[in-house]
């Protein structure tokens, strides 16, 4: 690693100070500190969001939204989300339990791994992603791989999830990394049905508008039947090709539908 | 009722406590007075002509020492070779320079250019990045069928080829397998891929080096399986330091799986610089390193040929192999292939023709050498895999056509050089059809399709050459070193006893193990009895842990140092007893005269030997003390039946194994309850390699899988609980505890029963046959063949 | 031999000074931004029982305890650690030696060969045992994703953390 400071902020308007004074935001590190061991980073400071009490902690809203602040780890999801099985089941099974204990939904979220699990649940479930500036509709915040809607020093403070009917996350692992190759998160609305991917492209996270249509209609798995997804934009590489990804997406979504709940 | 102490005992691991409560002494947690730390800067371009070095700038960064480049080691050795195959033509390998730090060229991504020493290791890593290379990239050379074409560009100038070697084997053979094959009613052809791995034990290596002005000292502690071997290579060869002057250290070592063998550059470094800063060089590797600078395992291209009669009897067996050695030659590189590979291409059959010819090549990757079977798991899996399709295309059963052929009366002497003493191949078998419940198979697999999943079953025997010897057999094939071992047996004063072997434990439990046969001989209690290794100062010599080898052959010298001292004392208590040297009997730690109710105890007898009182001078020294040599007149030959289920689940590809049984004949067991956890261990790997494991380069010679991320180690949820018997026991009948070797035979029967299970559940389906995936039969790949 | 002192290790650029319980003991030292948890310990500390196996979080073989809680000690700043509760595998066993339950299982199951991965997956363990007393075969598997053992083929870890649970194992596993 190269040298850096690393501050320790007891309060966002801390935290957001010493950003404006240079810093990179540090939140749980699963990601971002084997990325500096790499020495594929240099940020000169980071800014701990780890010792912030006002950005932890799993609530509900008056609209029923499931809010979560961005400094909570997977464990916590895990353990309190429970009014959103689909998502606490997702976040029970991100990485391991060692992940989980230190990687937070805003530092999932801000990175923006094209093979993260939480990106899929944020897109799939049209949750709001709120910073320290201002609220982001998850339609507008993925902008593809490791790109976000997020200004320089912004910071994550709280994802608001609505509450669907039934939804499910499946995920299918690369067998190394064990992050998804492929996973489907799908989420039945009163007013639709969302269907969001990740692992598989090589721009990120994504809606599947044909499935979302095929499945609004009917909300069956073999609704989907006859639908395949363009390999175009697919990620080839080592673990799967483009052919096998674009498959693997009408597989597991399929399955995230039949086990919906 | 199993026994609780001495041979046969599960005794528990005595090791187990330090390693359970952090108290360990691997080679990271050595940290020496004044030491500077090195980082090694690496090739990250896998071919190149290196025109100069600027070092400058680094040299002047904080904490830095000095850095050192190739120029720096022009002077001395380069990294040896110990094996010298003679080709077809009976001419010598080619066997170019492997300089400590490339020097003038860069031949794979990893290699170490320069190295720089300072206080820290970040002010090392930082100085790095101040090195300013001057080089020209040059083509990659990197598929091996393209690296020996006429057009290749060369991976070593001063080479004819990129050719290592082109050996045949056996060579006189040749004509009567060609002339078999042709006349033959059936051949099943396959060609197959045997995976490059990375053997990847936890414990990256790590080297210490330590000088000492005053005596000319050099200290080496290092992550070894062979500490005399890396002294023997390192200071004869590589930096010219005689053995009084060298010491070599390999203390806990955390896994080694063949990769510890090597000696490799980092060990020759920190102990030349130790010397030229007169200070303590420490390095440590990280995983990324290691992916990089580890030899690498197996990356074999085989075309394999299986003839048989109309009766199905196996007439002949043809192989063409390439053989990947990477750019330079690691330490046993070039007999992997060759002794350790084609001399088991019989198996366990009596097939009364057989040729091997093996290409070996150098390509622009890191060296491959021995890991976890070295040569015997290649030639297992292409021997397995092509009974089990020529069984699928004759339509006969796999089990069947196998006991058909298999060899029954021993000793065997194969058509490739050499003898099996014992086994029973039948009695393995049948003791798997018992613990694999094939019975109950039919029902499994219907239960499986009921759930939408396919289920099959994959068989496979195996059979080893362990305790790899003797000395003037491999010397006669090229070994440039002996490979007897040694065991010095100490008794003290008041009977307890220290026994200095030459076998390393490195996760084995020698330790525990070893003491259970000389409490077995003396009769004394195994914690009056302790173990130590990995030392050059301290044990007498040693070629180390590998080839399963360190009970038949370190073992079979401990015994007979072991009966050395108990002659000795016999003679002793004789005197002590007044009786005669022939009388003497020794049994449950007490010395009696025959048909008397005479005795004394082991401990009278050792005190009177370090206290001689009352003791017959003339005769015999003081002291108890005895070492010996043991060189086998053979391999020992472990075999086995292996059994893999598993269920795939058609739509994705994905392959579970459901069920793994193991029916393993090893001769005599010292410790069940640790040759079991070695088959468990064993298996794991041959899984990974099977269904997980694959590294792989691009075109341009880059690592793709190059850690963690893309490497995909066997985890918990990857494997089930395995079945493991080893009921059947054929003692070798040359070593004096009839024991064979355990510690590599999981990994060499495991690969090609599952790939055979997986091409099972495939056939059961209603999609189209799959006559072959090569591994790892990752889920991309088995969906895509099932398409 | 000499070991190290922490001050020498860190003696350039120290930024913070932490402190922390360590297995029930008080211990403060002075680190970069960048070290390590993993390498206050190993190196401040000198406790070496915890391992690093790689450098991209996997491998597991720094579990350690922070709060209570399962973390890799190599992807935590030591500074982040600042008045927590740290528990490595120094503080598994009784003052007296006595080994606890889950150590005393996996050397009388042999849970351990090399001994390298040890510290992590007894943390590991641990770390399970006390949120799920009772275990499945599966969910011991599970929680073993992020510890990687080359040399035991898990068969006789998961056989030790069932043990220490004291659950009787399936048949099959019996052997």
């Amino acid at each position: 690693m190269y040298a850096f400071d690393l501050e320790r902020p007891t309060t966002l308007d801390a935290a957001v100070k010493a950003m404006a004074a240079g810093g990179q935001p540090l939140s749980g590190g699963q990601t971002l500190i084997p990325t500096l061991k790499a020495r594929l980073a240099d940020p000169g400071k980071l800014i701990s969001l780890h010792s912030i009490p006002e950005l932890k902690g799993v609530s509900t809203d008056a609209e029923g939204r499931i809010c979560i602040k961005g400094a909570t780890t997977h464990g916590t999801v895990a353990a309190e989300a429970v009014a959103y099985p689909a998502l606490a089941h997702l976040a029970a099974r991100i990485g391991d339990p060692a992940v989980r204990t230190r990687g937070t939904i805003g530092g999932s979220l801000a990175n923006n791994d094209p093979s993260a699990c939480y990106p899929a649940a944020a897109l799939g479930s049209g949750a709001t992603i709120c910073t320290d500036r201002r609220e982001i509709a998850a339609d507008d915040y993925f902008q593809g791989m490791f790109a976000t809607a997020l200004e320089d020093g912004e910071i994550v403070t709280e994802v608001k999830f609505p509450v669907p009917q039934v939804a499910a996350y499946e995920k299918f692992i690369q067998p190394a990394s064990r992050f998804p190759l492929v996973a489907v998160f799908v989420a039945k609305f009163a007013d639709g049905v969302r269907v969001a991917i990740t692992g598989a492209s090589e721009t990120g996270v994504f809606r599947w508008a044909e499935a979302e249509a095929a499945l609004s209609a009917r909300f069956e798995a073999s609704a989907l039947d006859g639908l395949a997804m363009d390999p175009d934009h697919m990620i080839a590489d080592l673990h799967g090709d483009k052919a096998y990804r674009a498959h693997l997406c009408g597989v597991m979504a399929k399955r995230a539908v039949m086990h919906a709940a | 009722m199993p026994k609780d102490s001495g041979i046969g005992a599960s005794s528990k691991r005595r090791e187990d406590v330090r390693f359970l409560t952090g108290s360990g002494n691997y080679t990271d947690d050595i940290n020496i007075f004044g030491q500077l730390h090195v980082h090694f800067l690496r090739a990250d371009m896998a071919h190149a002509k290196l025109n100069g070095v600027d070092t400058a700038a680094a040299e002047a960064m904080p904490g830095v020492h000095r850095v050192f480049t190739g120029a720096d080691f022009e002077a001395v050795g380069g990294i040896p070779c110990g094996w010298l195959i003679t080709d077809r033509f009976g001419q010598p390998m080619q066997e170019p320079r492997h300089p400590v730090l490339a020097h003038g060229k860069i031949r794979h991504v990893g290699e170490p250019i320069c190295a720089v020493v300072a206080d820290t290791l970040a002010q090392a890593r930082d100085a790095a990045e101040a090195i300013v290379l001057d080089y020209e990239t040059l083509p990659a050379v990197i598929d091996m069928k393209a690296a020996v074409s006429d057009s290749s560009v060369k991976v070593h100038e001063e080479l004819t080829s990129n050719l290592c070697y082109d050996w045949g084997f056996v060579e006189d053979n040749r004509d009567a397998v060609d002339a078999a094959i042709k006349g033959a009613a059936h051949v099943t052809t396959l060609e197959l891929v045997n995976n490059r791995l990375v053997a990847n034990p936890m414990e990256p290596r790590v080297a210490v080096g330590e000088y000492n002005r005053s005596d000319d000292m050099h200290t080496l502690h290092t992550t070894s399986q062979n500490p005399h071997v890396i002294r023997l290579l390192m200071g004869a060869f590589v930096l010219g330091i005689p053995e009084h002057k060298l010491r070599v250290v390999a203390p806990d070592v955390g896994g080694g799986f063949g990769t510890k063998i090597f000696h490799y550059a980092e060990e020759a470094f920190c102990t030349f610089a130790a010397k030229a800063l007169n200070r303590p060089v420490k390095w440590t590797s990280t995983r990324s390193e290691a992916f990089m600078s580890d030899a690498h395992g197996r990356d074999h291209v085989t075309k394999i040929e299986l003839a048989l009669d109309a009766d199905n009897n196996f007439v002949a067996v043809r192989t063409e192999t390439y053989a990947n050695m990477g750019a330079y030659l690691s330490t046993f590189a070039s007999s992997v292939p060759t002794w350790l590979h084609g001399t088991l291409m019989a198996g366990n059959y009596k097939t009364p023709h057989v040729y091997v010819n093996v290409k070996a090549v150098f390509t622009n990757t890191v060296p491959v050498d021995a890991y976890r079977g070295a040569g015997r798991p290649e030639a297992t899996y292409q021997l397995e895999r092509v009974i089990d399709m020529a069984a699928r295309e004759l339509g006969v059963d796999p089990i069947a056509l196998r006991r058909q052929n298999f060899i029954t009366e021993f000793p065997y002497a194969t058509p490739v050089a050499v003898e099996y003493d014992t086994g029973d191949y039948h009695a393995t078998m049948d003791k798997l059809e018992e613990i694999a419940d094939f019975a109950g198979f039919k029902a499994r697999r219907a239960e499986s399709e009921r759930n939408g999943k396919l289920r099959g079953l994959g068989i496979n025997c195996y059979i080893e050459a362990c305790g790899i010897a003797p000395s003037n057999l491999v010397g006669q094939l090229g070994a440039r070193a002996g490979l007897y071992d040694a065991a010095t047996v100490r008794v003290n004063a008041t009977g307890s006893i220290s026994v200095m072997v030459g076998a390393h434990s490195h996760g084995q439990g020698h330790e525990t193990s070893f003491p259970q046969v000389i409490s077995e001989m003396i009769g004394i209690p195994e914690d009056q009895i302790t173990i130590v290794h990995g030392d050059t100062s301290k044990i007498p010599f040693g070629m180390g842990t590998y080839g399963s080898r360190s009970l038949a052959v370190c073992g079979s010298a401990m015994v007979r140092a072991a009966e050395k001292v108990i002659n000795k004392a016999k003679k002793i208590a004789a005197h002590l007893l007044e009786a005669s040297d022939g009388d003497i009997e020794l049994k449950d730690g007490r010395f009696s005269v025959a048909g008397t109710d005479k005795s004394v105890a082991w401990g009278d007898v050792t005190l009177a030997a370090y206290v001689p009182h009352n003791y017959p001078l003339t005769d015999i020294e003081p002291g108890l003390e005895e070492t010996a040599f043991y060189d086998p007149a053979n391999f020992t030959y472990p075999s086995g039946a292996y059994a893999c289920e598993v269920e795939l689940d058609p739509e994705t590809g994905h392959v579970k194994i459901d069920r793994f049984s193991a029916a393993d004949d090893f001769g005599n067991i010292i410790n069940p309850m640790i040759v079991t956890g070695q088959v468990h261990g064993g298996i794991a790997q041959g899984i990974g390699q099977a269904m997980l494991e694959g590294c792989v380069y691009d075109a341009d010679g880059q690592l793709l899988s190059a850690s963690y991320m893309d490497y995909a180690m066997p985890r918990a949820l990857d494997v089930p609980f395995y079945t493991v018997d080893h009921s059947c026991q054929t003692p070798c009948t040359h070593n004096p505890l009839g024991v064979k070797g355990c510690g590599e035979a999981g990994a060499i029967g495991s690969p090609p029963s599952v790939v055979n299970a997986v091409i099972d559940a495939i056939a059961s389906g209603s999609g189209k046959a799959v006559a072959h995936i090569d591994m790892p039969l990752t889920p991309s790949r088995v969906w895509a063949a099932m398409q | 031999m000499l070991r190290l002192m922490a001050s020498m290790r860190f003696r350039e650029d120290f930024h913070v000074r932490v402190s922390m319980t360590v297995n029930g003991r008080n211990v403060s030292g002075e680190v970069e931004g960048r070290t390590l948890l993993v390498e206050f310990l190993r190196e401040g500390l000198h406790l070496t029982g915890t391992h690093v196996g790689c450098d991209t979080s996997q491998c597991g073989a720094c579990t350690v305890h922070v709060d209570g809680m399962q973390v890799k000690a190599c992807s935590m700043f030591a500074a982040e650690a600042d008045g927590a509760q740290v528990a490595t595998i120094e503080g598994v066993a009784a003052n007296d030696g006595t080994l606890s339950a889950i150590q005393q299982a996996f050397q009388d199951h042999h849970g351990l060969q090399c001994g390298f991965c040890t510290p992590g997956m007894v943390m590991a363990a641990a770390s399970l045992l006390k949120a799920n007393p009772k275990p499945t075969e599966h969910e011991v598997r599970e929680h073993l994703e992020g510890n990687i053992c080359r040399c035991t083929g898990y068969h006789n870890i998961v056989k030790a953390i069932m043990a220490a649970s004291g659950q009787e194992m399936p048949a099959l596993a019996a052997e």
